[in-house]
């Protein structure tokens, strides 16, 4: 069994304290800044532990072997979903109370064609874009998150204590029917949460780009958690052939990320169409956000690439960790730009504000995947993989 | 003293494993293994050194790149540039992006072909090469180890025929 020790304890809770003063500095300071803030801090942690939902349903879906002594690190991870499904639905209630004003379309008199703010564009959008359908869907995605994620959990607990392979096969079509409502709500979600800011905006591809990245900072997370976890003694059958699979899972798809970028930024700079272009023009004709906007782009994509494109690389603990510090930060960056520019215009800019969110959702993450940990013994039983993994060669 | 090539087959991928790990502990050589798939861990108890396709993938990559580099270079700036949506066209760097899929593509191509060429060469395998496989059945469900000998060959044969193989066909050479 996995306990907590006093260093992690004291650690996840001072950064959760920062994250408190933050949080509340920034609602005193600048509420106006804060909400988004709170937003895509929100939407980064989400989707780490949304990603590990879909972790360990893949491994059911695709009944692969190499994972399973790992498999109660994602199962953990995905622990964090409810708390921070719960801080997203706040922040879309407060959106739709008019507490805030991140969603340029739910200003009020936007859709009316009397009102002085009317806009055709935005109003041709209603059937789609209206608080109430809005607050149902985000309820429907967490919920069903939340659901599969509780769902693959228990069967995977129960596995330990049963025989025969009746509770794999369970949540193999459990996990099946995860993956097809995964695939629609992940999109949704991605444009209904971020992709709507720049309400004038739309990208056909913008799920998939949401997608990649929750891939790239999921993948990365679950290999650090792993690896905390074999340094101080856990996880004995995890060697460096399961280290290496994960490392080639953060490279290619910090790559899928990249060539998701790339096709949504090249298609709509070559097409030079204004009402495309306008997205990119406000992230790279303002100061505040065209370097970081590059910056991102680049270390999320050139770390990744040099550094861990060989075998030996995936299997050099020192360089794999350098690599996923990089792009969880690079796409945390990243994660800023998707909101901030639609919100704030040409005002925003990082402070203690979004920092201190970011470590404070760090912490809290990191004590509720830890906490769970504590809960079940690492060591998977019954699986019918378990010794496929325990004798994986990479 | 002459030397002697002996054929032993098997027709199970783990018992050829087993019987190759235990050859190779009695300090015998074995010369090469026919099969009809891919044997995980084979070319490590064969103890063969690791493959340098990886470094010529990437150097045929790196070809690639500045071939399809000064090729569009040559084409789209300086021979023929062209007013393609009020696009920059008089420098490489502002046409960058657009040139980007040209480039993954001329990699991926010298990439691939080269390694396949590079494959087929270092495995002598060309129009009109002569057939390397000793026995046919090695293309369907057997499995054949070669090792050449030079002296007491009953010694080998005893260790062949005990960790598992089926036949064991001697050959002078």
């Amino acid at each position: 069994m996995f306990t907590i020790d006093q260093k992690a304890k004291k650690f996840t809770i001072s950064l959760m304290i920062i994250g408190l003063i933050a949080l509340i500095y920034g609602f005193i300071s600048n509420p106006h800044g804060a909400w988004p803030a709170l937003l895509f801090n929100t939407y980064f942690y989400l989707g780490i532990s949304i990603f590990a939902v879909f972790f360990v349903a893949l491994q059911y879906v695709a009944e692969a072997g190499w994972s399973i002594v790992l498999k109660r690190v994602p199962e953990a991870v995905m622990g964090a979903l409810p708390i921070f499904s719960l801080i997203m639905l706040f922040i879309m209630i407060a959106s739709i109370m008019h507490w805030n004003h991140i969603y340029h379309w739910l200003h009020e008199g936007i859709m009316d064609p009397a009102n002085e703010h009317y806009d055709k564009i935005i109003a041709g959008k209603e059937p789609y874009l209206n608080a109430t359908f809005f607050i149902i869907r985000t309820i429907i995605y967490l919920l069903g998150w939340n659901y599969f994620a509780k769902k693959l959990r228990s069967l995977s607990i129960l596995e330990d204590q049963s025989v025969g392979s009746k509770i794999h096969s369970m949540g193999i079509s459990t996990s099946a029917w995860f993956m097809v409502f995964f695939a629609v709500t992940s999109s949704m979600a991605s444009w209904d949460w971020i992709m709507s800011i720049d309400t004038h905006w739309f990208s056909t591809l913008f799920g998939w780009y949401v997608f990649a990245e929750w891939s790239a900072i999921g993948f990365t997370t679950i290999f650090l958690f792993t690896l905390y976890l074999k340094r101080m003694g856990y996880l004995n059958h995890v060697n460096e052939n399961h280290i290496h699979d994960l490392g080639k899972w953060i490279f290619a798809f910090s790559l899928v990320w990249t060539y998701m970028w790339f096709s949504q930024f090249m298609l709509i700079w070559y097409a030079n169409i204004p009402e495309e272009v306008a997205y990119f023009t406000a992230r790279l004709e303002v100061d505040n956000y065209k370097f970081l906007f590059w910056f991102s782009m680049l270390i999320n994509f050139l770390f990744p690439i040099i550094l861990l494109m060989s075998r030996d690389a995936k299997r050099n603990n020192t360089r794999l960790i350098f690599v996923s510090c990089v792009i969880l930060f690079g796409h945390w960056l990243n994660s800023y730009l998707l909101v901030a520019p639609g919100t704030l215009n040409t005002h925003g800019h990082i402070g203690f504000t979004e920092i201190g969110i970011g470590l404070g959702f760090a912490g809290l993450l990191i004590y509720i995947t830890l906490n769970a940990l504590t809960k079940q013994p690492l060591e998977t039983k019954n699986h019918p993989f378990l010794d496929e993994s325990k004798n994986l060669h990479t | 003293m002459s030397t002697k090539t002996l054929h032993g087959i098997f027709d199970d991928e783990e018992i050829l494993l087993s019987s190759v790990k235990e050859i190779r502990a009695n300090k015998i050589d074995i010369k090469e293994v026919y099969s009809p798939f891919p044997i995980h861990g084979l070319d490590k108890a064969l103890g063969i050194k690791e493959t340098r396709m990886a470094i010529t993938a990437f150097i045929y990559g790196c070809v690639g790149l500045s071939l399809g580099a000064l090729m569009i270079y040559n084409i789209m700036i300086i021979d023929w540039p062209q007013n393609i949506g009020g696009k920059p066209n008089f420098t490489f760097y502002h046409n960058l992006p657009a040139f980007v899929p040209v480039l993954f593509e001329c990699t991926v191509m010298f990439a691939a072909h080269l390694m396949s060429i590079t494959y087929l060469i270092r495995c002598g395998l060309f129009p009109g090469s002569s057939e390397k496989n000793p026995d046919p059945r090695t293309t369907d469900d057997k499995f054949l180890m070669e090792i050449e000998v030079d002296g007491d060959i009953s010694k080998v044969k005893e260790i062949l025929a005990k960790t598992g193989a089926l036949e064991i066909n001697e050959k002078d050479d």
